[in-house]
This record gives structure tokens, C-alpha cells and sequence, in this order.
């Protein structure tokens, strides 16, 4: 520097954010992690078995699915807020990893239920009878009695719970392979992914795909072997979706904290200029997309027994464009307005779906919000695009900048000399 | 002299136009050169080419003691094999700061698993501020790269190609849009670079490539049509009819 040589010492004093443990560089994730405990913690204490009863079981149901709404959004803000990849398909993602805990939950239950019924039987049953049996009993509704390939693990716990990683996590494999190879970006990305769920979800709704067709896969609520009423299984299901949601927001936070966030999001900036700094695109791509499906999967496999039905319109395109709009009002590019994003409009959702809303006379026309609730949230999809890019996240920005203005360490006035935020806080 | 860069034969056409015609051009391993030419010459396409952006129709791009042909590369590829490139535009990253950008640009694996591990150790951060004091950033570390004026940018973008320390650099216009003071920075910045490595400029202000004072290769439709110091180059008879008309 030749004109402000005392400057260069006063950048020698500034801490760098990076020396900094883990947890103060990003304050934002311990208050996360301790508004989810409380909240937990709180819906524990308000539920019908463990605490007061002042919140029923359904709606523990509701706030345990929300919580996985809240992990697989995560996923989406990594692929789209952070990496630019606007994938209008991993709730196909989520689907499947419900599919595949399904199989498990009703493979085991109807076990047992044939288990008990045959065991009254005077001749002791073999293994392929009772093989059958649950087979006419699982498949009967579809006119079938026979396993399909599919469901060859759907016996073992352990095989069935690493397919619930493995097949989201293959399939964004291959097909972000694919996609990304051949360079394919933006819009048109966008609108491959949105056939793929589509493909997937026509393909299920077929009786001979072997997952009961448009029945889908149902009864996942009541757990194998588990006598406990759902009272008390709501909540364990709670605690699980919040544990999986705190993992996932480290795990989210920590790939995007380093040199990784910084590649990535650099992707999304300026895709070609990270190409000739020696990254390969595609590759990380194809890491963000694959990690982020595994993770879809994870909240899929979560939300589902809560639910206690999975059947192919689960996965139909419009879920894919509804992720990435709760993304958007949150505010995408920071975790927490993912969570955000997801928690409040999922939840605003059920409440003026489910036929709470009062409706409001107008004299002339009356508005039923359970058929008008989505154009207010097609309007607000819009409003937040043009008017609040940074969504309901960016009020936050608010309230930090007036206490303290992200300014860096540099200098607080204009000209060089002036005073720096480092003196000017002391 | 050893070649560092040989490119020999090379003809690109986009939609019948013959952008480059046959061109052939190498460069030593510490060498400084100045490309200029008339708008449409080829310039930005000789980049493309060199950096795998673009593929030729026929002719051969070798490349380093090895000699091996650039032609079958990814832009990554070539990126990490050392050969860094400016683009006319700063592009640099302007979400992030200063230290990120120089940081991601340091030369270290590339690979995501290797990238997702990676945590900056002190050698790593003293060769940041070595590289910022280098291009006259090192105060301005915690910036945004935004908050940057236009002639900071262009510094920074080259401080991120002299991170990745490549054998050759390409650098297209680096003194577009600078101050008089801005430019003789640049000068600085770049006849050192070339002491240890090769330097390409694409340049066409006269003024800015006097200052750099090294050899030039004038460029027109394509093919190379004077090579030598910059006044032989300039009483070329064609040079003078190219640039000024004739």
C-alpha cells in the first residue's frame, strides 16, 4: 500500500472470522439449535401422554411433519440457494425415501398379523406359506399375491433402511450425471427434473410397479411389534424428525461454511469462471445434488409413518414447485430461512386447507380459503420475488445491520483514515 | 529457446465465418507478449481455444515439457495442467470477500471430497496476504469483493490467477476502464509475473502495450500478420493499413 501505510496494521489486528471455532463463526446455528430444543421440548411438555394435554395428537403429528418439511427444504436451499440448481424435483426424492420405509413398515406388520392368525392353525405353517400369505395380503388390493423384485429386502430392517439412502441417492447419481455431463443448466435443468418426478410418479401410480399402484403404501403409522398408542408414538416420531433436523442443519451448515461453500456458491455467481480456476463443475454438482437427495430421503422416510399413507400423487410435479417456493419466501441462500419458509407456509397451509379459516362474506361472492388459499400463496410466491428477494429471512438482516452494519472490519466512513469498526466498537 | 505453448495449424469457423485462419504461435516459459489487432481478429477466440472454451476445426495445441495436446481437455483440466485465464469483464466473485476469492484460487486439490475437508492453515493464509499486499489489497482482505472499484477487481482477478500459480497466463484487456496511476500498477503487476512464468496480453491501447515493452504479435482475420518489438511491428506496412485504413 503507498498511501495508508498504518492501515496495513489495523489489518493485522482484525480476528478473521476463520480462526473462530465452528459454532461462533456461525451464531445463527446455535440459536437454531436451541429454538428447535426448546420448541421440542415445549410440544413434549404440552402433549397428551408425556405432559399437560394441551396439544392433541394430531397436531403433534402436523408439527413432527413439519419438521421434516423443515429438513428436506434444507436440502433444497443447498441445491438452490447455495448452488444454484433449481431442481423442481426432489420431492421425488422424498417420496422415495417414504416408499422405502413403507415397505419395511408393512412387510414387518403384516408379518406379525399372519404370524398370529396361522399360529392357531394345527399344522405349524412353513416359511414360503407365510411368505404367501403376507404377499396376498399386502398385494391382494392390486390383484396380485406375489413379491416383485422390488421388495426383496423389504424383509430385513437393516437392507430396507440403507435403501432409503441408496435409491434417492442412485438415482440422483445417475440422472445428475447425465444432466450434468451434458451441461444442461438453468431453466431447462429445471424442467427435466420436473420430468423425472413426473416419469416416477406416473410409473407408481401403475398397479404392476409393484408398489400398490394409486393405493400407495398405507397403515405406516402403526410400528411393528409396537403397542404403544400413537399418542405416545407421535412423540417419539417428533423427537426423531427434530434430532434428523438438527444433524441435517450441521451438516448443511458445516458443507457450506469452508472453502466447499465457497466453491459452491461461486457456481451459482459465475459458473464458467469456477471452471477456469481448475474446479470441475459437474463434479461438485453432482455431490450437491446426490447429498441433498440422500437428505430428501431421510425427511421422506421421517414424514411418512407420521402421515401413515404414501401413495404416488405424493411425488407429482406440483410438490417439487412447492418446496421451492417455501424456499423462496424464507429466503433462500441461508438455512434458517429455509426452515422458515418451510415451517410457516406448510403450516399456514394445513390451517387454511383444513377448513379452519373463517370464510369471509363478501355479499356478493364468498371466499372459501380451501379454494382460495392457492392463489394467496401464488400471489405471495410472486410478491416476495419482486418485492423481498430475500424473503422473510432477510428481516433478520434487519435486525443484525442495526446493531451491527456487515461492514467487515473496513473502514466506517468513506474516505480512507476514517475510523475503523474495530476502534469504533471499543 | 524451449516452448512452453506451441499452437500450429489452428482454423475455427462459427457459421462459415473463419474466426481463426490458420494460426500458429508459440511462447517460451518466462516470457512476456503482447497480442493486439483490430476488432474481430481473433483474439478472445485464440483464448477460447487455448483454454478449451472453444475446439478448433483442425490443428494442434501442445502444451509444457510433456507436449501434450490441450485439445482433449476440460476447461478444469486445463486450468489445473496451468494455465490461468482473465477474462476482459472482472469476473470475480462478488458475494464473497476478498481472502475467499484469493483463498479458492490458491493452488490446492481441486477435487470436492478433498475441498469439503479443507481447512486454511497458516501458510495457506500468509500466502493470501502475500498475494493481497502483492496486488495492493492486503486492507481490504474482509471486503466484499463487491464493495471494490472497478480497477481493484481487475487486481484482484489477477492476484487469483497468480494463486493458482499457473506456467501461463492469459489475460484479455486488463487495462480496460483504468485510471492513468491504475494502469501502471497493472504494468507492475504483470512485468513481474513474467520474470517466473508466460504472460499473454490482449491488449489493443497502443499506449498500454508501449509500457509493457516487450515482444508483440499483431493479429488480423484470424492469422498472425507481423511479430517483432513493437516499433518493427508498427512501420510494418500492413500493420499501418490494417489499423489505420487503408
Amino acid at each position: 500500500m503507498s498511501v495508508s501505510d498504518p492501515q496495513a496494521g489495523f489489518a493485522q489486528a482484525i480476528t478473521r472470522p476463520r480462526h473462530r471455532p465452528f459454532i461462533l463463526r456461525n451464531p445463527s446455528v446455535g440459536v437454531f439449535l436451541i429454538c428447535l430444543a426448546l420448541f421440542t421440548l415445549g410440544v413434549t411438555v404440552l402433549s397428551e401422554d408425556y405432559g399437560l394435554g394441551l396439544i392433541s395428537t394430531s397436531f403433534v403429528k402436523t408439527l413432527g411433519k413439519t419438521l421434516c418439511l423443515c429438513l428436506v427444504a434444507i436440502a433444497m436451499d443447498l441445491v438452490w440457494g447455495y448452488c444454484g440448481i433449481l431442481s423442481l424435483g426432489h420431492f421425488a426424492f422424498f417420496g422415495l425415501g417414504g416408499y422405502m420405509i413403507g415397505m419395511w413398515l408393512m412387510y414387518a406388520r403384516t408379518e406379525l398379523i399372519v404370524a398370529a392368525s396361522m399360529a392357531e392353525a394345527p399344522i405349524p405353517p412353513t416359511p414360503a406359506e407365510i411368505t404367501d400369505a403376507i404377499g396376498s395380503q399386502i398385494f391382494g388390493v392390486v390383484g396380485a399375491s406375489d413379491f416383485p423384485v422390488v421388495w426383496m429386502f423389504a424383509d430385513s430392517f437393516v437392507l430396507q433402511m440403507l435403501l432409503i439412502l441408496a435409491v434417492p441417492g442412485l438415482l440422483a447419481l445417475i440422472f445428475g450425471w447425465l444432466a450434468f455431463r451434458s451441461r444442461v443448466t438453468g431453466v431447462y435443468l429445471s424442467i427435466l427434473t420436473q420430468a423425472m418426478t413426473l416419469a416416477l410418479s406416473l410409473y407408481l401410480f401403475q398397479n404392476d410397479s409393484g408398489l400398490r399402484g394409486n393405493n400407495g403404501l398405507s397403515g405406516l403409522q402403526n410400528l411393528p411389534g409396537v403397542q404403544a398408542p400413537q399418542s405416545l408414538v407421535s412423540i417419539w416420531f417428533l423427537w426423531g424428525s427434530a434430532l434428523a433436523l438438527a444433524l441435517g442443519y450441521l451438516l448443511v451448515a458445516w458443507v457450506v461454511s469452508g472453502k466447499f461453500g465457497s466453491v459452491i456458491r461461486g457456481i451459482r455467481d459465475d459458473e464458467a469462471r469456477v471452471r477456469f480456476l481448475g474446479y470441475s463443475v459437474e463434479g461438485y454438482k453432482l455431490f450437491v445434488f446426490t447429498l441433498t437427495a440422500v437428505i430428501a430421503g431421510i425427511a421422506g422416510a421421517l414424514y411418512y409413518p407420521q402421515a401413515g399413507i404414501i401413495n404416488p400423487a405424493e411425488i407429482a410435479p406440483i410438490a417439487s414447485i412447492y418446496l421451492a417456493v417455501w424456499v423462496a419466501i424464507g429466503g433462500r441462500g441461508r438455512i434458517y430461512g429455509a426452515v422458515i419458509g418451510a415451517a410457516f407456509v406448510s403450516l399456514v397451509s394445513t390451517w387454511f386447507t383444513g377448513g379452519q379459516a373463517p370464510s369471509v362474506d363478501l355479499g356478493f361472492y364468498r371466499i372459501d380459503w380451501v379454494d382460495w388459499w392457492l392463489v394467496v400463496l401464488g400471489l405471495a410466491f410472486v410478491l416476495v420475488t419482486l418485492f423481498a428477494p430475500k424473503g422473510i429471512g432477510g428481516l433478520v438482516d434487519l435486525l443484525t445491520w442495526r446493531r451491527h452494519p456487515d461492514r467487515h472490519g473496513a473502514d466506517l466512513g468513506p474516505d480512507q483514515g476514517s475510523l475503523r469498526e474495530e476502534e469504533a466498537e471499543t | 529457446m524451449s516452448t512452453l505453448l506451441e499452437v500450429s495449424g489452428v482454423s475455427v469457423s462459427f457459421d462459415g465465418f473463419k474466426a481463426i485462419n490458420n494460426l500458429s504461435f508459440r511462447i517460451g516459459p518466462a516470457e512476456l507478449r503482447a497480442i493486439i489487432g483490430p476488432n474481430g481478429a481473433g483474439k478472445t477466440t485464440f483464448m477460447d481455444i487455448v483454454t478449451g472454451k472453444t475446439r478448433p476445426d483442425e490443428g494442434r495445441v501442445i502444451w509444457g515439457e510433456r507436449s501434450v495436446s490441450l485439445l482433449r481437455m476440460s476447461e478444469s483440466r486445463i486450468a489445473q495442467e496451468g494455465i490461468g485465464r482473465k477474462f476482459q469483464r472482472p469476473t470475480v466473485f462478488e458475494d464473497q470477500s476478498v481472502h475467499d476469492n484469493l483463498l479458492m484460487a490458491l493452488k490446492k486439490p481441486r477435487g470436492p471430497f478433498a475441498v469439503l475437508f479443507y481447512r486454511p492453515e497458516s501458510p495457506d493464509e500468509a500466502r493470501v496476504e502475500e498475494l493481497a499486499a502483492e496486488i495492493g489489497l492486503e486492507a481490504a482482505l474482509p471486503r466484499k469483493a463487491g464493495e471494490l472499484s472497478h480497477g481493484q477487481k481487475q487486481w484482484l482477478e489477477i492476484g487469483m490467477l497468480l494463486a493458482q500459480e499457473p506456467k501461463l497466463l492469459l489475460v484479455d484487456e486488463p487495462a480496460a476502464g483504468m485510471t492513468l496511476s491504475e494502469r501502471e500498477h497493472t504494468t507492475d503487476i504483470l512485468r513481474r509475473a513474467a520474470e517466473t512464468r508466460a504472460v499473454v496480453v490482449v491488449e489493443h491501447d497502443m499506449e498500454f502495450v508501449r509500457r509493457l515493452d516487450c515482444k508483440v504479435t499483431v493479429l488480423h482475420e484470424g492469422s498472425v500478420l507481423a511479430e517483432g518489438t513493437l516499433d518493427h511491428v508498427t512501420q510494418n506496412r500492413q500493420v499501418i493499413d490494417v489499423y489505420l485504413g487503408r
